[in-house]
């Protein structure tokens, strides 16, 4: 079995444009490192090969760039996310329209959870 | 602890209640129906995300303390106002935020708590651990302080207080430790070395100068 770190560098041998250094990839902010531990658990499930990845991702930039995208290199775990919504719609994990109810979701417990204490999602945040 | 039971500063300003950003909420409700299918395991993808806690943001924080050690006024511009002497540094946090530095002494010690929005100053400290986030972390860092450092292996002095801060959506907090005894000379890069993640949130000490020999 492959270590954690051996999967997050295949990762970017595989997948072009992944900010990184010598020892691996690096994040700006905290969701970007979910986003991309997200990923390369659902590639080691199966769901998708780096390839094809590579591709949806290529092409999601595409599509950002046309719509003004300045592509300075601080938007790519954007594209990311955007591939990893775009994948699960594809392979039928989860539709668009489930994504954007969980988000909600989330959305009203963030705003009903008061400032230090967890943000715990709660069957009454779907309501409404 | 001594005395103040409740040194947990609390500042209550417009939106008192938690934030997250529209990325972080669809990064969450990923996360979440990832879950639920049986795609992911959230405590697999934690240690997974544990081995990028040192990857995660500029990490200005070691440069930061370095340079309070090493120039008083900087120090002092620091303490009074930490954000634009930050600045100076050439980091500028994200718009409308706000750093505020609180030096630790032989008397007093300083903690910060609360990772659980987007209020943790990760571009000057990194990723929080993944155990920094934990329910029974936080309230126990707010209840028992010393039991928290205990756990982390180090004790202080009894008459040592120790106060808790919590950040806010609008303040971020971080530690200004105490300069290790030995380093008299040292150059800033050297003394950015002895400067750990734990020693700017609390939970930690400074490197001895023996650790980095």
């Amino acid at each position: 079995m492959l270590s954690d770190s051996q999967a997050a560098l295949d990762a970017t041998r595989m997948v072009p444009g992944i900010p990184r250094d010598a020892d691996g990839p690096v994040f700006r902010e905290p969701w970007e490192a979910q986003a991309f531990a997200m990923a390369v658990t659902l590639h080691a499930r199966g769901l998708f090969s780096w390839n094809e990845w590579a591709a949806t991702l290529a092409d999601e930039i595409k599509r950002a760039q046309a719509a003004g995208d300045a592509d300075t290199g601080e938007t790519y775990y954007r594209h990311w996310l955007a591939t990893l919504e775009r994948l699960i719609a594809e392979k039928g994990v989860a539709t668009t329209a489930t994504l954007h109810r969980y988000r909600d979701a989330w959305d009203h417990a963030a705003d009903r959870t008061p400032h230090g204490s967890p943000i715990v999602l709660q069957p009454e945040d779907f309501a409404g | 602890m001594t005395g103040h039971d409740h040194d947990h500063h609390h500042h209550h300003h417009d939106h008192d209640h938690s934030e997250l950003s529209e990325t972080e909420l669809r990064v969450r409700a990923l996360e979440t129906i990832l879950t639920e299918k049986g795609y992911v395991d959230p405590a697999a993808l934690d240690v997974l995300i544990e081995t990028y806690e040192t990857r995660v943001g500029p990490r200005n924080g070691a440069r930061v303390v370095a340079r309070a050690w090493s120039d008083p006024a900087f120090r002092a511009r620091l303490l009074k106002d930490a954000t634009p002497a930050i600045a100076e540094l050439g980091y500028a946090g994200r718009q409308g935020e706000h750093i505020v530095a609180v030096e630790n002494t032989p008397r007093l010690h300083h903690m910060v708590v609360c990772t659980l929005c987007s209020c943790y100053p990760w571009p000057v400290l990194g990723l929080p651990p993944v155990w920094y986030k934990s329910a029974p972390y936080r309230s126990k860092a707010v209840k028992d302080p010393r039991g928290v450092l205990a756990d982390f292996g180090f004790e202080l002095p009894d008459d040592t207080e120790i106060r808790v801060w919590d950040s806010t959506a609008e303040i971020r907090y971080f530690v200004l430790p105490m300069r290790p005894a030995g380093t008299e000379g040292w150059s800033e890069q050297r003394l950015a070395d002895l400067v750990t993640r734990d020693s700017m949130i609390g939970t930690g000490l400074p490197k001895q100068p023996h650790e980095v020999a």
